[in-house]
């Protein structure tokens, strides 16, 4: 192909126009200047193409060339992206370093975003044999990744035909050919990778209704507003309400068998702290270390801003890649709002119309194409294979005023709200997701699913539950007026069972090792404890026991300290205390 | 010597502190640009460069900028400033020159004062307490190193005392590392400026310190890089000088105020309250500069000190910064008038970096308890306060009565303290357990070998 170049004509901050080159394409990857920075053609008017630089483009000057490649930005997917921390453009940041020798990002660096010289062992799966048609998805091997992950070498989408060759069982690189697909005349090799477009939804062939759960260890989540595989949700707060607690706890614990954490516009020490603990610790169903199902995407907010776009849509499509294997795969991009101010600037230089609070009218469109990205397929290719990308993504409103354009427009396209609230935080509510204002449109999906594994009684506790707080939050609107005392012995009784609901269940402390993770189980049993309790109080006060005598029992403390006990020994105290309360109840009706 | 043409007089426009000027082959875009306006020599920077027009941004006004005079000089870099450990001990301006009578510095190297990232693949999660001796922070609030935590305060509010006392007492545990302290203030008065070099002069830290101050007169460009020239400073001397340095930058209200002015001369769009929508990005590239790295002896830890218009915490300048830093001591108006210093408000406070940084080995092993159980006990003292206001104070019990004795002696005692007392953090501690044991001991949720180890009743003195 010959060469496409055009000139510098302006530069304004990230945003640098460019002339003269030959028919410029919509989001085709040019290297500006003659240091090569990466950008993507945005726009183009007239002769003019409107680039976004993801360098910076200080020192550059007008008149140097821009040559453009005709490609789109696209992904390395292949061996090699488990335990990865990759900026943006999927640069591997370790790599940064070696290549620069410096502590710091430069810019115009470029490294392989999959190493060349590591050798990976192939192994040839059978079920696809030389000779047979072969289409897009296909598992011609496998490569054993981690020791958690098997990497399925797959027919790349848009090859098929027949399999020519493939190479024996052994030892390969990344660029090594592992087998010839053969279509009429011409040749494709299939590669240990293969190269996608970030900004291209991958293909699969049907997508799923949401029907089971996926258990994220975090009672909140999982029993009051449960997401599904293959959900989307929005986790929307003020600073320092928890968002990237729960995120990183959910790419932490959560039963995904790849989690993906993309750091977009955020703090590098709360990423190193992220990195380290995702060494340190292990994975609660196959005790290993979380690193290796796990690939982080570390653009920080003194990074290039226009990276923070890449930096999703590459986080979503290796998590689409991860899906076609199969994988339940847990994609948490913090913060979308960075991203989305990033385009801001971007649509600002370009002097388009600003919409409300000067983003661009596009917000909506581009939010909506990224939770899109979310579902659970059925993937292309044989053997079958059923895979999910599900989707949190953290948002960050100025002042905390959830009415601003990032969270409105997003709450159009997520299936579920996890609202963290201020106050919550600020009282040590962890996490502080309010209860009155988030919801989740999954809880009929996995109903079923949930009241199995608790003899039938998880959904009907969890609108006893809801019925309860809801029923709080007016009563505390009285007590402001008039005092707790004031009220009736059963209302007191309801603001008693609120405060249990709140801080002997909801309440989960991140850094406990003992409750960090709740699996269903445990979560179960203390639902069931607060359930007995209520009923239980509720006949003695209806049989005239005054609530100060029920408040002087033991057994309520025992509930609140049910969620500090390891989910090994739950069961013994929950027993315990069913009957301690009923020797306690004894002693109170004098039976 | 550039072989092409390095100045023009060809100015097309003028307004505000932008200069239109017709473009130079090779202007570079960021380069700096020398502005000779009758006589005196003012420094821009470009902006934005097209084919035909580039924009330079004056540091200072266009005052007397005339086309066809004014001449118009590209000096083919861009803002650097000289870096050396005789930095240690001097006062500059905001653009990294010295103020102080001294003579200029012998440069060991030349930087860039816009750095480049940190690569976040090499930094080392910040984990190293540093005593500060005041015990609502060591205690509540921990600082570590390589942490940024701002101050949130209000006019009138003894921020600046806090930062002076933090500066004198800062030291880590149980090292002698070297330790140095950068000092920025921007758009302060002269009374303030001159404030901080006498305290900083008093307590024998002046040779450990580098002070950079740019009075509120001057011009808004001075102000936007003084935080930068400062920070770049910092990390000179934690990356290739090994030290542990402290950066306080006050008063970055008027650094955002500043990038407003310039902003709206800018004729930007304007965010949020008029404010630039980048505000958020371009406090991150500075306080995201903090940190603690792989290989790197040294580390550099930022204190920036703002106030909050009309005290609103929702306002965007302590709204972004909170977005950007880890944690924020907010400072309260109403324990000030109680006559409370340091003024910190617990409960909109908040150092996210603590957990690493407290416990067995770096504080004490009981810390983390102590910390949670003075939280609760302190807030469930401010709930019963809301509802013996409305409901009197005989209607408590006399466990709640505690509660509320607790929440004021916590107040008087703990976080109240004088400005030159320094309390180890075994004394912050035990003065804790002190106060804890007002409660009735079947309150306290600690482990019973800490009760027994540290509550009064089982202490044997020590
Ligand atoms: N589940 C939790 N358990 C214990 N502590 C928590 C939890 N969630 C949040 N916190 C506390 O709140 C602090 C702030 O949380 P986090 O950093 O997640 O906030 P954020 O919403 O991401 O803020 P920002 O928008 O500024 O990034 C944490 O450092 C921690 O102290
Ligand atoms: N606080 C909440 N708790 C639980 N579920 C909720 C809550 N708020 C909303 N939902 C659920 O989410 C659904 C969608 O909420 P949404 O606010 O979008 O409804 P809407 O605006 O009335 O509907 P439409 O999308 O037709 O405009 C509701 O039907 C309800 O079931
Ligand atoms: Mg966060
Ligand atoms: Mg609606």
């Amino acid at each position: 192909m010959p060469s496409r170049t055009g000139r510098i004509h302006r530069i304004a901050g990230p945003l640098v126009v460019a002339t003269d080159i030959p028919s410029p394409m919509m989001y085709e990857v040019v290297y500006v200047g003659e240091e090569g920075l990466i950008g993507e053609v945005i726009s183009v008017r007239g002769e003019k193409a409107y680039i976004q630089v993801y360098e910076e483009t200080t020192g550059l000057t007008v008149g140097e060339r821009v040559e453009a490649t005709g490609e789109l930005l696209s992904a390395e997917l292949g061996p090699g992206l488990i335990s990865t921390i990759y900026d943006g453009l999927q640069r591997p940041e370790v790599e940064i370093a070696r290549a620069v020798n410096d502590i710091f990002i430069k810019r115009g660096v470029r490294v392989n975003s999959l190493n060349r010289s590591t050798k990976w062992v192939f192994a040839a799966d059978q079920r696809v044999r030389v000779g047979d048609k072969v289409e897009p998805g296909d598992v011609i091997g496998l490569v054993q990744e981690t020791p958690i992950v098997t990497h399925k070498i797959m027919v790349p989408p848009g090859v098929s035909g027949t399999l020519k060759w493939r190479a024996g069982d052994g030892e390969y690189r990344v660029d090594d050919v592992v087998a010839v697909v053969e279509t009429g005349d011409r040749k494709y090799e299939v590669k240990l990778y293969h190269r996608w477009p970030v900004r291209i939804p991958r293909p699969y062939k049907e997508k799923l209704p949401p029907s089971e759960p996926l258990i994220t260890g975090i009672r909140v989540i999982d029993l009051m507003f449960p997401i599904a595989k293959g959900g989307k949700a929005a986790v929307p707060g003020g600073f320092g309400t928890g968002k990237t607690v729960l995120l990183q706890s959910l790419a932490k614990w959560s039963y995904a068998d790849i989690a993906i954490f993309v750091g977009c516009g955020e703090r590098g020490n709360e990423m190193a702290d992220a990195l380290k603990s995702f060494l340190e610790l292990h994975d609660v169903r196959r005790n290993r270390p979380m690193m290796e199902r796990s690939i982080f995407i570390a653009n920080t907010s003194n990074m290039p801003v226009a990276a923070r776009e890449t930096s999703v849509l590459l986080g979503v499509t290796l998590a689409e890649y991860f899906r076609d294997m199969g994988y339940d795969v847990l994609l948490v991009a913090d913060s979308t709002s960075r991203w989305a101010e990033a385009m801001r600037e971007i649509s600002g230089r370009m002097e388009e119309m600003p919409g409300e609070e000067g983003f661009p009218a596009y917000l909506a469109s581009r939010l909506a194409e990224f939770y899109e990205r979310a579902g659970r397929v059925v993937a292309l290719g044989r053997p079958e294979r059923r895979g999910s990308v599900t989707i949190f993504g953290a948002v960050s409103p100025p002042g905390g005023d959830f009415s601003e354009p990032v969270v409105r427009n997003t709450l159009r396209y997520v299936q579920a709200l996890y609202a963290l609230d201020y106050d919550l935080a600020t009282r040590r509510h962890f996490p502080a997701v309010n209860w009155l204002m988030s919801y989740s449109l999954y809880v009929d999906y996995v109903k079923e699913y949930l009241d199995e594994r608790s003899a039938g009684r998880w959904h009907e506790t969890r609108n006893v539950f809801v019925k309860i707080l809801q029923r709080e939050a007016e009563l505390l609107d009285i007590v402001r007026l008039v005092g707790p005392e004031a009220l009736p012995e059963e209302d007191k009784l309801t603001l008693e069972v609120a405060r249990m609901i709140r801080e002997g269940f909801l309440q989960q402390y991140a850094y406990d090792p003992n409750d960090a993770f709740s699996p269903l189980e445990k979560g179960f049993l203390i639902m069931e404890a607060i359930r007995r309790f209520h009923e239980v109080a509720l006949s003695l006060i209806r049989s005239n026991v005054p609530l100060f005598k029920i408040r002087e029992l033991k057994s309520p403390y025992m509930v609140y300290k049910l969620k500090l006990y390891a989910p090994h020994e739950v069961e013994k105290v929950y027993n315990d205390y069913v009957q301690t309360l009923e020797v306690e109840v004894k002693k109170l009706t004098g039976g | 010597m550039p072989l092409y043409v390095r100045e023009t007089r060809q100015i097309t426009g003028a307004k505000g502190s932008l200069v239109f000027v017709k473009s130079l082959p090779k202007v570079a875009y960021g380069e700096l640009v020398e502005i000779d306006v009758e006589g005196e020599t003012r420094l821009g920077q470009v902006v934005d460069i097209s084919q035909e027009i580039t924009v330079v941004q004056v540091f200072g006004s266009s005052l007397g900028i005339t086309p066809g005079r004014t001449v118009v000089r590209l000096r083919g870099e861009t803002l650097k400033i000289p870096v050396s450990t005789d930095m240690l001990g001097r006062i500059f301006n905001g653009l990294g020159k010295p103020i102080d009578g001294g003579p200029e510095i012998l440069p060991e190297d030349y930087l860039d004062i816009h750095g480049d990232p940190l690569n976040p693949a090499l930094r080392m999660p910040p984990s190293e307490f540093i005593e500060t001796g005041i015990s609502v922070i060591d205690g509540m609030l921990t600082l570590v190193r390589g942490q940024k935590l701002p101050i949130f305060s209000g006019s009138g509010l003894p921020h600046n005392k806090i930062a002076m006392q933090i500066v004198r007492q800062a030291s880590v545990k149980g090292s002698g590392e070297s330790f140095a302290v950068v000092f920025g203030a921007v758009g302060v008065t002269f009374e303030e400026a001159m404030y901080f070099i006498n305290e900083l002069k008093g307590m024998g830290a002046i040779d450990r310190t580098v002070a950079f101050l740019a009075p509120a007169s001057a011009p808004p460009v001075e102000k936007l890089a003084l935080p930068r020239v400062a920070l770049t400073t910092a990390e000179y001397l934690a990356w290739r000088q090994d030290m542990h340095v402290l950066a306080i930058l006050t008063d970055m209200t008027n650094y955002c105020e500043s990038l407003k002015e310039i902003s709206a001369a800018r004729e930007e769009v304007p965010g949020r309250r008029g404010y630039p929508g980048y505000m958020y990005t371009d406090l991150a590239t500075m306080y995201e500069r903090a940190g603690r790295v792989e290989g790197k002896k040294g580390s550099v830890t930022i204190m920036p000190i703002l106030t909050m218009p009309d005290d609103d915490i929702t306002h965007p300048i302590p709204d972004l910064t909170g977005y950007i830093t880890e944690g924020q001591i907010v400072l309260s108006r109403d324990l000030w008038r109680k006559g409370i210093y340091p003024p910190v408000d617990v409960f909109l406070s908040l150092s996210r970096m603590m957990k690493e940084g407290i416990g067995p080995g770096k504080t004490r092993e009981d810390h983390h308890q102590v910390f949670s159980q003075l939280m609760s006990a302190y807030a469930e003292g401010q709930r019963l306060r809301e509802i013996i206001a409305i409901v009197g104070v005989e209607s408590l019990s006399e466990k709640d009565k505690k509660y509320l004795e607790f929440a004021d002696e916590f107040e008087l005692k703990f976080i109240n303290q004088g400005e030159t007392e320094r309390r180890s953090i075994e004394e912050t501690l035990d003065l804790a357990w002190d106060l804890l044991a007002i409660l009735p001991e079947e309150e306290l949720k600690i482990r019973d070998e800490y009760v027994k180890k540290y509550h009064p009743k089982y202490r044997v003195s020590r």
